[in-house]
């Protein structure tokens, strides 16, 4: 419940059928607006070049890409870790939030649920696409085969296989269930009867009985239950790949923490990047209040000085351990040849941030706009750190090299971008980008309600 | 790799090409003016496929132009398509035929390979290798042991030989002014030929070789000579020992061949020679110097190294003193030692005050000190390309100081007619201008490209009426000559040759010519008109003439099967000074270096040429292997640069990469190319080493337009070095602004480290203890040195218990004292284990194959650095931190102790080479080995998987040599016994620098090495617990040597 | 308001149940597929076992090795010394077929490659990838017998596989020899029976030869 002194996660005036209104219309309203048209053009655009490096890729093999020895992971890599990243805000915000009684996560959960998978479906290509062999994935499952092998249990790349997809198959479970009571009612309220069998098809003969709601709720509940540990396991088994080697700047104990924090900071980041136009264009916000954006900026601020906190300790420890591979991997970070990316990546994920202290600056939208898009830049930017840096430069100086990224991996890169915001123009298109059922939950009912 | 699939766009060996027109050429060549700088006839021409080539030198690379996607792509798509069909698990395997042969051979058992002994003949001298031929398939040159000139090893030439055999762009067919022709019709065109020379008795009948030692075609050719009198036979090549034959004759008044032997001499001076690595001999030389650097034992005496050289030489990086001093500057240096030794020699003027610059106080004094003092058992060597009056004064020091007969013998010369090159070609080269040549047979060589640029041979020979070539390549020279015939392989022809002893070993073939090739004998023997004889029938014939105790049969039979004539070398014979030389009978030192010994200069600046470490004079350009062989100290792959030291790059201004402009005057005549520099820590200042066998125009897909030409600038009076001094040039270096790219295979980076220029990479290697160096006073006073300042974490400090190794547990032990850096076991590594090429682009991206490098490192200032090699193989380390990465285990541990990579099971994640701390993994980034070139399909190890894309690998042991051995042993019932078992790498190393074997035998080599004191790993803090470890290197300096002095 | 949104009514209740059945049919329709796709990569249709081939001659092994009684080793020469057992040249048929059958038509492809020097083409029925490298030498001298790979060869007419060659395949023989190794005596005899008590005289024969059961990879790959 919000609070005297907090603005309301609705403004007032709102009446169930309107809140039902104002929300379906833009699903169902006929004619597709301008605006929609040629944002969907750009992201197919960039989604069909993904497609064109994809295929180059599978023909000549990973060499078009500028890993090599010693840097033996690159993009690939480096955009995973972003995307799964990315991918949990939503899930924290629908799941734990849902837990913690926090009514204000209600108008952002459900595309913060929807960007959650479609940056899970972005990150989810990269280990396979970085298989030198990628059709013969299917070896990292344990199936009985014709060879009598298993895969290997100690490699944190199995971890990841599950712990990956458990969270996707989560998530996907929990946005579903969401829909189905918005579902219905756009079956109900569809003119066209294409629509109506689509939509009744995936209400799955939704009702709105009382016995349904009473189910909606359990299996909700039971799911944000499933749900949050998975939020803090996915990023922790990732930052295994990198904690579990020998490898200076890679071999250390506070990856996870620092990792899952990390991803919850440019999770929010994300949110607040597609948030802010979305509200804008779409006129959405009475729904989407500065209440939200503020919420968001206090959960970026907090998590942000925790990944600030990660960087420290990992210099600390560097010259603390009196190990020289250590403390020249950090030299090597502030002076070496990548020593550019590294000031950048601080400057964007704990300088610049830190104005997120000033409430001017909280509740301005321009601003905060910014500041969400200078934190993805720096998330993506650690993410590259960590993997190039550590890597270029390790223990024989005879192997050291360098690693530049050739127009392949950035047309892959720029490539899943387009496959995000693909799947997110269809889902605004097409699906409720705000939860009606709940948003109805929250109009004020009771006179001393209304009075507010 | 990009390069082997690229018929479609390269076509210089498509003979329908459209030839140059050479009288266009000369009148263009005539008003382009002397300013006009040119690299070869077809930039001059400058046709469009030359034009292609400048613009466009890695056709196929997909990284360039994806427009252009040829067959191979397709192929690549269809195997991933394929793959992708498989996902099912359920493909279905290929019907396979098996075709037995009609009646089988006797010694021919299907799967067993076959060893059979010939010779590898470089410059003329022969090296005994053993072939190791699968079903009559020839893949694998091992050392002869009963070799004198190989004793088992090998250098990478010899490795890399069996390359050549399969080389796609081998020539194979006769050509007739550029068309294909036929062998018949040559015979015909020399028997007019022979008509027409009868009655002149064979006035204007020259033939052009390179140096020959073979005792049979030597017979042959005076028996042509004594037919057609009027006839000559020219002797010329690129890198020939001129000024060693020279020398010798300068001071004992006849061409004489010395002879070194290394491990009777306990001080050695080397004055510019690269004796390690690069001359005859020089596999045995380094496995003689090597026997004399074992400090452990009581006992062991270890010998003192003295390099004064020009350039950074493996030789000097073995070196206990040395001092880098220009090219220029070693004569006076010599002259200077002379003196101090009180070695006279009438003719030649006083060293005395004419101590070039750069020598520090008292170091001639004191070498001079250690060299009386080691009367009898010191050796003073020349290198090949210095004056020949350093040839005399050094045979002139081994007489004075009593080495003479004991640490070197003189034995006649090994050439079947010992020429000096330079004159034989001038004369002919001035024939052919007089028109005075009718008909010219060049047999093997490639005068055209490597001839030095101011004799004009290239236009006198288009003067000749008639002009065959046979050589293996239809390269520059073929091109311009009327008929060329393509020559055999040696692996395909009979034959014979000296060793750099006079050891004669026998030629014989593995496999049946593979494309109709001719050899030098058969050629002359068609000369002689005895068109019908083979090589073979040629050879036998020579021989029966000689007289055999056991009579010929039994002479060929035993000279067949051990690789040598019993008994062969030549004789020591005792020699004096003789200067009785008059000024005629010597044609170098007396007329044209009137001023010798020079005295003191100005810092000039001197060119320097020598032989390429890796291609040679240019006939291994198309050589794969070696073009990406990373060579000794730089590092670099695929090209030759203009290497220059640190100081002199800094007074020209430039760093590695920038193209500099060299133009030589000489008279009217202005030579010049363009060549990126590389800076070379330890090079002599102001000398610029040039590498000849670069900037070929007809070398084949590999080997064209690579590089740059070196020889365009070269003097043919003074072949070796350039400078005014020594003969009237003027050498005028330039910046062009421009930068070249190069691929070297380990990154140098400068810095100011303790005040002065040091590499990053370096400092760092010798503060993590990876190369451990201590001279012999420290290891008498504290043999544990090395192990000392490492610590290997006990093994009760796991929380597991170790894997508890019983029955074999293979290791090996490198003796960094030993290892020269010479390569030898990374091409063998290559030849072994079908390791594919990549290119220089891939090698840029640092994606290079080998699977066994050599590190080198540099310590102290690099002006004067002492220079480290470390080969780093894999460690198979007991805690593998690639095995627990891998998702599919497809890297995982052997209970013999192999870290085991394989490859069928790896789905290419590279988390194990991320994981690995010594990065000795390798990737196969894209399809690098070549499935399309039906030529290289019989060249391939049968016992090793062919790796294709998308999967990893590394260095294995030789796990198929262990496995083979194993299952030897156990079929009779025994264990394997120590040394039964050879990796690639040890079995070819020239030094013994490797060792492998069983560690839990302790009686194995390998045992007794790793129980020297010297023995350490690598990053033993990792816990990794390496099986390949190293022995600390030894430095044996000479404690009254002034210690400010220069390397 | 309720009741109309019942109005519209786009499925018939009879949905329900099929949305019912398929949610939980998925998950057996799942497994379904993969025992199909299992059962389909261990078929004949892709391992061969069983499949008779058909040859330029239709050479029968029952004949010669069983009814003759010709040893293995008469025309596999190799296989005690070499890594491939070795296809007997055409020669070595000729050394009968000189003398017997020289009319019989089924022999002319024999004949003819004798003549003119052309080698047969057999069809190969037994063969492992190109990254396996096996050798008949070692398992033979260790007590593997012939049959124990091949199959009743000595009851084949024409030669089929016998077994499917798969690593799994492998793996069992290499991870408990005992249950198949037989005296050295025993290895050509195309009718050795497996005696009742393998198991006991498996271990003593691995002891007595000392066979050791190699799984590590770079037994097989290299």
């Amino acid at each position: 419940m919000g609070s005297a002194q907090n603005p309301p996660v609705i403004e007032p005036g709102y009446t169930y059928a309107s809140v039902t209104d104002k929300i379906s219309s833009i699903v169902l309203r006929r004619g597709t607006p301008r605006g929609w048209y040629f944002g969907f053009a750009i992201a197919f655009a960039l989604l069909m070049l993904l497609t064109y490096a994809v295929l180059w890729l599978f023909a000549i093999g990973v060499g078009v890409w500028g890993v090599n020895v010693p840097v033996g992971w690159g993009f690939d890599i480096v955009n995973f870790v972003w995307w799964i990243g990315i991918g949990h805000a939503g899930t924290l915000i629908s799941a734990i939030l849902l837990l913690l009684r926090q009514r204000w996560r209600t108008s952002i959960n459900r595309f913060a649920e929807a960007m959650t998978l479609f940056a899970v479906a972005c990150a989810g290509m990269f280990p396979l696409l970085h298989m030198g062999r990628a059709w013969l994935a299917y070896w990292l499952l344990p199936y009985p085969n014709t060879m009598g092998l298993w895969p290997q249990f100690r490699s944190p790349l199995v971890w990841d296989v599950f712990a990956v997809s458990t969270y996707a198959t989560v998530s996907l479970l929990f946005w579903f269930v969401g829909l189905i009571p918005d579902l219905a009612t756009l079956r109900d309220r569809a003119k066209k009867r294409a629509a109506k069998v689509i939509y009744g098809f995936l209400a799955m003969g939704w009702r709105g009985s009382a016995v349904h709601w009473h189910r909606y709720e359990m299996a909700s509940l039971l799911l944000a239950g499933l749900a949050t540990p998975l939020v803090i396991s996915v990023h922790t088994v990732v930052s295994f790949d990198f904690a579990v080697s020998v490898i200076p700047g890679w071999h250390t104990t506070i990856f996870p923490p620092y990792f899952v924090a990390g991803a919850i900071y440019s999770g929010f980041a994300m949110v607040m990047t597609l948030a802010i136009p979305i509200r804008k264009f779409y006129g959405l916000e009475d729904f989407i209040t500065m209440r939200h954006l503020e919420n968001m900026a206090k959960v970026m601020l907090a998590t942000g000085l925790i990944v600030a906190y990660g960087y420290m300790m990992e210099t600390f420890g560097a010259f603390y351990s009196g190990n020289g591979y250590e403390k020249f991997m950090i030299l090597n970070r502030w002076g070496g040849p990548y020593a550019l990316f590294y000031w950048v990546l601080i400057a964007c994920n704990i300088v610049i941030p830190q104005f997120m202290w000033f409430k001017k600056v909280r509740t301005n939208v321009a601003v905060l706009f910014a500041i969400s898009l200078v934190v993805n830049i720096g998330m993506w930017l650690e993410r590259f750190i960590i993997v190039v840096t550590s890597l270029h430069r390790d223990f024989l100086p005879s192997s050291w090299g360098m690693y530049t990224p050739t127009k392949y991996d950035w047309a892959t890169y720029v490539g899943t971008i387009g496959l995000f915001l693909t799947l997110l123009f269809l889902f605004i298109r097409f699906l409720p980008i705000i939860s009606i059922s709940e948003m109805r939950g929250l109009v004020p009912s009771t006179p001393e309600e209304k009075k507010r | 790799m990009q390069k082997t699939d690229s018929q479609e766009t390269m076509t210089t060996d498509d003979n329908s090409k459209e030839r140059i027109d050479l009288d266009a050429l000369r009148a263009r060549a005539k008003d382009a003016g002397p300013q006009r700088m040119w690299r070869s006839l077809e930039e001059l021409a400058d046709t469009e496929e030359h034009r292609a080539f400048l613009h466009n030198e890695f056709p196929n690379d997909p990284e360039k132009d994806p427009a252009g996607t040829p067959r191979r792509e397709v192929l690549k798509w269809m195997a991933a398509s394929a793959a992708l069909a498989g996902l099912s698990g359920c493909t279905k395997m290929p019907e396979q035929k098996i075709v037995p042969y009609v009646r089988a051979p006797e010694e021919i058992i299907p799967g067993k390979p076959l060893f059979y002994a010939t010779t590898f003949v470089q410059g003329g001298v022969g090296t005994g290798v053993l072939v190791e031929s699968h079903m009559g398939r020839p893949t694998k040159i091992e050392g002869n042991p009963l070799h004198p000139g190989s004793l088992g090893a090998t250098d990478i030439f010899a490795q890399a030989s069996i390359l050549d055999l399969y080389d796609p762009d081998r020539s194979q067919v006769v050509i007739h002014e550029g068309r294909i022709s036929s062998y018949a019709a040559f015979l015909s065109a020399i028997a007019d030929l022979r008509t027409n020379l009868a009655p002149t008795k064979g006035k204007g009948l020259r033939i052009l070789t390179e140096t020959i030692t073979s005792p049979t075609l030597g017979w042959q050719i005076q028996e042509l000579l004594k037919e057609f009198p009027e006839a000559r036979w020219h002797q010329w090549e690129p890198c020939s020992r001129d000024n060693v034959r020279e020398g010798t004759k300068r001071a004992f008044g006849r061409y004489m061949n010395p002879v070194y032997q290394f491990d009777k001499a306990d001080v050695i001076l080397s004055l510019d020679a690269d004796f390690l690595y690069s001359s005859p001999g020089a596999v045995r030389y380094a496995r003689d110097f090597a026997s004399r650097r074992n400090a452990d034992g009581t006992g062991a005496k270890m010998n003192r190294l003295y390099v004064v050289e020009q350039g950074s030489t493996t030789t000097g990086a073995m070196a206990d003193h040395r001092l880098a001093i220009r090219a220029s500057d070693v004569p006076d240096f010599a002259a200077a030692l002379a003196d101090a030794l009180d070695v006279q020699l009438p003719g030649l003027g006083s060293g005395k005050g004419k101590t070039p610059a750069g020598v520090p106080a008292n170091w001639i004094e004191a070498l001079a000190r250690d060299l009386r003092a080691h009367r009898g058992s010191c050796a003073v060597i020349a290198g090949e390309q210095q004056l020949e009056a350093v040839h005399t004064l050094a045979q002139a020091l081994n007489v004075a100081l009593g080495a003479a007969g004991n640490t070197v013998i003189y034995t006649d010369p090994i050439e079947a007619s010992p020429t000096i090159g330079y004159t034989s070609i001038v004369h002919l080269n001035d024939d052919m201008d007089d028109g005075k040549v009718q008909a010219l047979f060049i047999l093997g060589g490639n005068p055209v490209y490597a001839a030095p640029d101011d004799l004009n041979f290239t236009r006198n020979l288009l003067k000749v009426n008639f002009r065959a070539h046979l050589g293996p390549y239809e390269d520059e020279t073929a091109e311009l000559c009327h008929w060329h015939v393509p020559a055999t392989h040696y692996l395909e022809s009979w034959g014979d040759a000296r060793a750099y002893d006079g050891t004669i070993s026998l030629i014989q073939p593995l496999i049946a010519p593979l494309y109709d090739g001719k050899t030098a004998h058969e050629i002359i023997a068609v000369l002689e008109g005895h068109a019908d004889k083979t090589g073979y029938d040629l050879v036998r014939e020579h021989w029966k003439l000689q007289k055999f105790d056991k009579g010929f049969d039994a002479f060929w039979e035993t000279s067949l099967h051990d690789g040598v004539v019993s008994g062969s070398a030549l004789s020591s014979v005792l020699v004096k000074i003789d200067s009785s030389l008059t000024k005629e009978e010597s044609h170098f030192v007396l007329d044209h270096f009137p001023g010798f010994p020079f005295g003191p200069k100005a810092d000039t600046l001197e060119v320097v040429f020598r032989p390429d470490p890796t291609i040679y004079d240019g006939q291994f350009a198309n050589n794969g292997w070696l073009q990406e062989t990373p060579k000794p100290i730089t590092k670099l792959t695929w090209d030759n640069t203009a290497q220059v030291s640190p100081a002199t790059a800094e007074k020209l201004g430039v760093a590695n990469g920038n193209v500099v402009q060299i133009v030589i005057r000489k008279g009217g005549g202005a030579r010049g190319i363009e060549a990126p520099v590389w800076i070379v820590p330890g090079q002599a200042d102001n000398s610029i080493t040039l590498h000849l066998g670069y900037g070929r125009t007809r070398a084949g897909r590999l080997g064209t337009g690579v590089g740059f030409n070196a020889s365009t600038l070269q003097l043919g009076a003074e072949p070796w070095i350039a400078v005014e001094s020594i003969i009237p040039v003027d050498l005028k270096v330039t910046k062009t602004g421009k930068t070249y790219p190069l691929a070297a295979t380990q990154h140098h980076s400068m810095i100011d480290a303790n005040g002065h220029k040091e590499e990053l990479e370096s400092v760092n290697a010798f503060q993590r203890e990876l190369v451990q160096v201590g001279t012999l006073e420290e290891f008498r006073r504290n043999p544990k040195f090395a192990q000392e300042k490492t610590e290997t974490p006990p093994k009760e400090l796991s929380l597991y218990p170790g894997y508890e190794y019983k029955g074999y547990s293979w290791g090996m032990a490198i003796d960094l004292n030993k290892c020269n850096g010479c390569n030898a076991c990374v091409v063998a590594c290559q030849a072994e284990n079908n390791i594919p090429i990549v290119g220089k682009e891939e090698v840029m991206r640092g994606r290079e194959m080998h699977w066994l490098r050599v590190d080198t490192y540099f310590r102290g200032d690099l002006d004067a650095p002492e220079t480290y090699f470390e080969p780093v193989p894999c460690m198979h380390c007991e805690n593998a931190p690639c095995e627990g990465v891998c998702p599919v285990a497809a890297t995982v541990h052997s209970p013999e102790g192999l870290n085991e990579m394989i490859y069928n099971r790896c789905v290419g994640t590279r988390y194990c080479s991320n994981n690995c701390p010594y990065k000795v993994r390798r990737f196969n980034f894209k399809l690098y080995s070549d499935f399309v070139t039906q030529s290289l399909v019989p060249l391939r190890n049968p016992n090793v998987s062919v790796r294709s894309r998308g999967v990893m690998e590394k260095c294995t042991y030789c796990v198929q040599r262990i496995q083979s051995a194993k299952i030897e042993a156990e079929k009779q019932d025994r264990e394997v016994r120590d040394g039964e078992v050879v990796t690639a790498c040890e079995a070819v190393c020239p030094a013994q620098a490797i060792t492998f074997g069983n560690i839990n035998d302790k009686q194995s080599r390998v045992s007794k090495w790793k129980a020297s004191p010297r023995d350490y790993t690598l990053l033993p803090e990792l816990n990794t617990r390496p099986r390949t470890s190293y022995l600390a290197r030894l430095r044996n300096p000479n404690p009254d040597m002034p210690k400010s002095e220069k390397g | 308001m309720r009741r109309l949104e019942f109005m519209g009514q786009v499925f018939h209740r009879s949905t329900n149940t099929i949305a019912r059945v398929s949610i939980y049919g998925a998950v057996f329709l799942i497994a379904a597929l993969g025992w199909a796709v299992y059962e389909l990569s261990a078929s004949p249709y892709v391992t061969d076992v069983n499949v008779a081939k058909d040859q330029p001659v239709p050479f029968s092994h029952k004949h010669h090795a069983g009814e003759l009684g010709l040893d293995c080793r008469y025309c596999h020469t190799s296989v005690e010394t070499s890594p491939s057992a070795g296809m007997p040249p055409t020669q070595t048929c000729m050394t009968c077929h000189s003398q017997i059958w020289v009319k019989s038509p089924m022999l002319e492809p024999v004949r003819s490659s004798y003549r003119d020097d052309k080698s047969i083409q057999w069809v190969r029925v037994n063969a492992v990838p190109d990254f396996v490298y096996f050798n008949h030498s070692i398992h033979v001298n260790k007590g593997v017998g012939c049959t124990t790979c091949h199959g009743p060869v000595a009851d084949m007419p024409l030669t089929w596989r016998a077994n499917t060659l798969q690593m799994s395949w492998c793996l069992d023989c290499h991870r408990n020899p005992e249950k198949y190794v037989r005296p050295r005596s025993e290895v050509f005899n195309p009718h050795y029976a497996e005696p009742a008590n393998q198991l006991e005289i498996g271990l003593e024969l691995v002891k007595k030869y000392k066979i050791q059961s190699l799984t590590n990879c770079s037994t097989c790959h290299r």
